[in-house]
C-alpha cells in the first residue's frame, strides 16, 4: 500500500537532511572554545550555516502543516485521547517483549491507521510541540529585540535560549529513537525505503 | 503559497546584512536654550563659572559692543558650547572653569595670545598621587605611549580626545549596567570613528566606514550594544581595569570563539570588574554575563550538560539492549522461515 504521498516524502528528507545540519553546527556553536578553535565546524561558519538552514527548516514546516491541513494526511496526526495512555503501553510492550516472542503486531499498518500508537504520539509531539517551540525561541534568538527582557527576574534571552536547547536537544533524542524505531518494520530497511519510495510492505503477521 | 515562502527567505537572508548601529548621537554637543539644573549638584565655583556659561553655556551668547553702544546677539559653534548639566556630573565637576583655562579667558573678547595656551594633561595632575594610585595612570600613560592613536599626538590627539575635558565620568568601574558603559564607552570611540567632522582633524585619511569595515561580524547592531570596541582593539591587561592599548587593526581580535567561549575574553575585559563575584552559579559558566546578555558558548549550563549526557547514553542503551535481544530472537527464528533481523 502507498502510505507517503510525494510531497509528505519531499518534506521528509530535506526535513532530515536540515535538521541534521542543524544538530551538527548547532552543537559546533556551543562547544566551540578559545583552545578548539573548531569543535567540529569552527563558530562563524557555524553560525552562518545553521541560520540559512532554520530559514530553510521554518519554509520546510510551513509546507509541513499546510500539506497536512490540506491533504487527508492530518488525519494521522489527531490524537484520540481516549485509551491514549493504555494504547501506547500496548505497543511500548509489544516492542519491548511481545515481539521477540513472536507475538502479532497490535495495531497492524493500514491505509486507516498509518502509525501505531507509539509513533502518532512521538511524532505529534515532535511536530506540534517541539518544533513550534524550537522555531519560535529560535526566532527569538536571531531577533533578540523582540524576546521580553526581563522576566520574573531573569533575563528573558537565557530563558528563550534555554528553552532553544532543550528543544534541539530533544528533537536530537527524537531522532535517534525515530530512526532507531523505523529499522522496527517487516525488515531492517523496509521503512526506509518506503519514506523513500513511498510503498509500505504490510507489516509480517 | 510559493511567494510567501519567497517572502520568508528574503527577509532571513536580510537579517545577514544588518547595518545599523548603535551610535547614540553625543548629548551635550547641542546648543539649547538655557536649560534646567538636573544634577542637584551645587559647585564651590558656580557664580564664577557662569560668567563663561552665560556664553558657553548654550548657543546664543550677548555681549555689549560699546563703540556701537548695542547689545549684539550672535551664535556660539557647537564645538564650543559646554552643557551644564554633564559638566556638573562630570569627574572635574568641582572645578571652576579657570583651574584649567587661563583667567585671562573672564575678558571678552578673549584676549588672542590665549589660543597658544597650554592645556595640562591628565599626569600634570594625576600623576604619582597616592589618592589615584588605583587608576594606575602611569601604566595607562605608557599604554598610551605604544597605542596606535599615538603617533598621531603632534597631530593633537591626547587623552583629552577621548575623555572629554568637560565631560568625561568613571563608568564601567562602578556601573553594574553593563550594557549603559558599553554606550558609554562605544561613543567615546565612535565621536571620532562615525563622526567625519573630528576625525578629520587628525588625519588626512579617508573616512573609514565602521559598519562596513565590520561586516564580517554578524548581528553588528546587537554586538556594538553589548561589547565594547576596546575589547577586540585593545591589548588585554591583566592589572588595568580599561586596557588603553590600541593595537594596529591587523592584530584586532576577530576569532568569534576568544568571546563565544568558556574561557571567554570578555571575563577579564568588559567583565573584569564583576569578575571577582562568583563565576559560576546554578550551573552557568561565566555568570556574570547573564545579568545583561546571553553569550552564545560563554554560557553553558554544567547542569543541563550532564543530564543531557546521561539522557543521550541511557537512549543508547536501551537501543543496544533491544539490538541484542533482536539478534538472539533472530538466531532462534532462523531454524524457521529464514525471516532477516526485524
Ligand atoms: C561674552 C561671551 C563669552 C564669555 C563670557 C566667555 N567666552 Fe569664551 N568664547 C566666546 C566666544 C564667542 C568664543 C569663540 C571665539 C574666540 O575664540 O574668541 C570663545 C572661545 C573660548 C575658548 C576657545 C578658545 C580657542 O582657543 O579656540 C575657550 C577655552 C573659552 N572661550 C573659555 C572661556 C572661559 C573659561 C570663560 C569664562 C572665564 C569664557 N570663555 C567666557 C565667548 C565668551
Ligand atoms: C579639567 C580641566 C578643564 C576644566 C575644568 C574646563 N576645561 Fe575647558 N578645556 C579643557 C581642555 C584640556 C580643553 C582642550 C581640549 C582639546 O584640546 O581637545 C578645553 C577646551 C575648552 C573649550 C574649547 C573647545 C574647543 O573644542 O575648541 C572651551 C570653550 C572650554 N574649554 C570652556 C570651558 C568652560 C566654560 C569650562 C567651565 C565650565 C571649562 N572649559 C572647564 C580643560 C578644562
Ligand atoms: C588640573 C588638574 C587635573 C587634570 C588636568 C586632570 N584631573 Fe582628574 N581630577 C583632578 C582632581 C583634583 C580630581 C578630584 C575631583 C573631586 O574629587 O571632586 C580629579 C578626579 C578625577 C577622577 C575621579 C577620581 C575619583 O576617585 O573620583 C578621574 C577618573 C580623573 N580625574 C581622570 C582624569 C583624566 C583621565 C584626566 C586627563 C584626561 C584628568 N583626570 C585630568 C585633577 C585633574
Ligand atoms: C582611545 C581612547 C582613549 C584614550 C586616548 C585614553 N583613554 Fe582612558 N579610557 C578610555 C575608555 C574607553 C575608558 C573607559 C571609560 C569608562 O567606562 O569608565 C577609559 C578609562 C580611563 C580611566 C579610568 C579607568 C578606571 O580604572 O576606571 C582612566 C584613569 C583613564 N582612562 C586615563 C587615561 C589617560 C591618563 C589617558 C592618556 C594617557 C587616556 N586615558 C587616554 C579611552 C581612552
Ligand atoms: C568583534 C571584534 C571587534 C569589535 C567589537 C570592533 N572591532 Fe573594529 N575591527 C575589528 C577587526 C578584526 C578589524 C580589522 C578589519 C580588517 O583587517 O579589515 C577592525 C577594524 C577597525 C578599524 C580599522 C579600519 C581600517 O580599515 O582602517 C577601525 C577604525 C575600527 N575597527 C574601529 C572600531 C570601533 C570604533 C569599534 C566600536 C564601535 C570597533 N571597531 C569594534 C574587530 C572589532
Ligand atoms: C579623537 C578622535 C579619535 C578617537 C576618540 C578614537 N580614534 Fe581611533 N583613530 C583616529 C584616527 C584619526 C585614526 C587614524 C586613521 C589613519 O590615519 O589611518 C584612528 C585609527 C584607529 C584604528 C586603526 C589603526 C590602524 O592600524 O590603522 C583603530 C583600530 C582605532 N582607531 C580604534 C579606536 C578605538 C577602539 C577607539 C575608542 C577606544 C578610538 N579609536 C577612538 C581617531 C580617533
Ligand atoms: C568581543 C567579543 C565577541 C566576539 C569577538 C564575537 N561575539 Fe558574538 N556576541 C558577543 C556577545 C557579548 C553577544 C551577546 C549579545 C546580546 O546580549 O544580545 C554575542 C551574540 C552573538 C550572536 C547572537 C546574536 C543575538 O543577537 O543574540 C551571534 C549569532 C554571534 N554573537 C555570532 C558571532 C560570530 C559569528 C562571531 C565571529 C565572527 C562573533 N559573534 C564574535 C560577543 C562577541
Ligand atoms: C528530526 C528529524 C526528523 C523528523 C522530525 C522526522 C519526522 C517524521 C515523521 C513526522 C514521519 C511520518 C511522516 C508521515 O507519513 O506523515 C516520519 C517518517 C519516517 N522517517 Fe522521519 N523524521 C526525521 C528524520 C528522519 C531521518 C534522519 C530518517 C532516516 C535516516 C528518518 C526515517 C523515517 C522513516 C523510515 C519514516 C517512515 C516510517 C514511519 O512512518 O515511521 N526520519 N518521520
Amino acid at each position: 500500500m502507498y502510505l507517503y504521498p510525494k510531497w509528505v516524502r519531499l518534506w521528509h528528507v530535506i526535513n532530515a537532511f536540515l535538521i541534521i545540519v542543524l544538530i551538527i553546527t548547532g552543537i559546533s556553536m556551543q562547544y566551540t572554545d578559545r583552545e578548539n578553535a573548531a569543535y567540529l565546524m569552527g563558530f562563524s561558519r557555524a553560525v552562518k550555516w545553521h541560520n540559512i538552514s532554520a530559514s530553510f527548516l521554518v519554509a520546510n514546516y510551513v509546507f509541513f502543516i499546510l500539506g497536512n491541513a490540506i491533504t487527508g494526511n492530518g488525519r494521522y496526526y489527531k490524537l484520540p485521547l481516549k485509551n491514549l495512555i493504555s494504547d501506547i503501553m500496548t505497543q511500548f510492550r509489544y516492542y519491548a517483549y511481545g515481539k521477540f516472542r513472536g507475538e502479532k503486531h497490535p495495531f497492524p499498518v493500514n491505509t486507516e491507521r498509518k502509525f501505531n500508537p507509539l509513533q502518532r504520539f512521538t511524532y505529534v509531539l515532535a511536530m506540534y510541540v517541539a518544533f513550534p517551540l524550537l522555531i519560535i525561541s529560535g526566532f527569538g534568538l536571531l531577533f533578540p529585540e523582540t524576546v521580553i527582557n526581563r522576566f520574573f527576574g531573569v533575563s528573558g534571552l537565557i530563558l528563550t535560549d534555554i528553552l532553544h536547547i532543550s528543544m534541539g536537544f530533544c528533537l536530537s533524542i527524537f531522532l535517534v529513537v525515530h530512526i532507531y524505531t523505523c529499522t522496527l518494520g517487516a525488515k531492517t530497511f523496509s521503512h526506509f525505503r518506503s519514506i523513500i519510495t513511498g510503498y509500505q510492505e504490510p507489516d509480517e503477521q | 503559497m510559493r511567494k510567501w515562502f519567497g517572502y520568508i527567505l528574503i527577509a532571513t537572508v536580510l537579517v545577514f546584512d544588518n547595518s545599523v548601529l548603535a551610535i547614540v548621537p553625543f548629548p551635550g554637543r547641542t546648543g539649547r536654550a538655557i536649560q534646567q539644573d538636573t544634577t542637584g549638584y551645587v559647585s564651590p565655583f558656580r557664580d564664577q563659572n557662569e560668567r563663561c556659561f552665560k556664553c558657553h553655556g548654550q548657543s546664543k551668547y550677548e555681549y555689549s559692543n560699546e563703540n556701537l553702544g548695542l547689545t549684539v546677539k550672535a551664535l556660539m559653534c557647537s564645538e564650543r558650547i559646554v552643557d551644564r548639566n554633564q559638566f556638573y556630573s562630570s569627574n572635574h565637576k568641582s572645578f571652576s572653569c579657570t583651574d584649567c583655562h587661563s583667567e585671562g579667558y573672564a575678558e571678552f573678547p578673549h584676549p588672542g595670545e590665549l589660543r597658544m595656551e597650554q592645556k595640562f594633561n591628565c599626569l600634570d595632575c594625576h600623576g604619582g598621587d597616592p589618592a589615584y594610585e588605583k587608576y594606575q595612570f602611569e601604566e595607562i600613560d605608557s599604554e598610551y605611549r605604544q597605542s596606535t592613536h599615538f603617533k598621531l599626538e603632534k597631530e593633537g590627539f591626547s587623552c583629552w580626545k577621548c575623555h572629554n575635558p568637560h565631560y568625561y565620568k568613571l563608568n564601567i568601574r562602578d556601573n553594574k549596567n553593563i550594557s549603559e558603559a558599553v554606550i558609554y564607552d562605544n561613543n567615546l570611540c565612535l565621536n571620532c570613528h562615525a563622526n567625519f567632522k573630528n576625525f578629520q582633524l587628525l588625519t588626512d585619511a579617508m573616512e573609514i566606514n565602521i559598519v562596513r569595515e565590520h561586516n564580517w561580524l554578524p548581528n553588528q547592531s546587537s554586538h556594538f550594544k553589548s561589547v565594547r570596541c576596546i575589547e577586540c582593539h585593545a591589548k588585554a591587561n591583566d592589572t588595568l581595569l580599561v586596557a588603553h592599548l590600541i593595537k594596529p587593526k591587523e592584530e584586532a581580535v576577530r576569532g568569534c570563539n576568544e568571546c563565544h567561549s568558556k574561557n571567554s575574553i570578555l571575563m577579564s575585559s568588559l567583565y573584569k570588574h564583576l569578575s571577582k563575584e562568583e563565576r559560576k552559579s546554578n550551573g552557568f559558566v561565566n555568570a556574570v554575563m547573564l545579568n545583561q546578555s546571553y553569550v552564545i558558548g560563554a554560557n553553558r549550563n554544567e547542569y543541563l550538560n550532564l543530564i543531557s549526557l546521561i539522557i543521550f547514553g541511557l537512549v543508547l542503551l536501551a537501543i543496544a539492549v533491544h539490538i541484542i535481544f533482536r539478534i538472539k530472537s533472530s538466531i532462534k527464528a532462523k531454524g524457521g522461515d529464514n525471516v532477516s533481523v526485524s
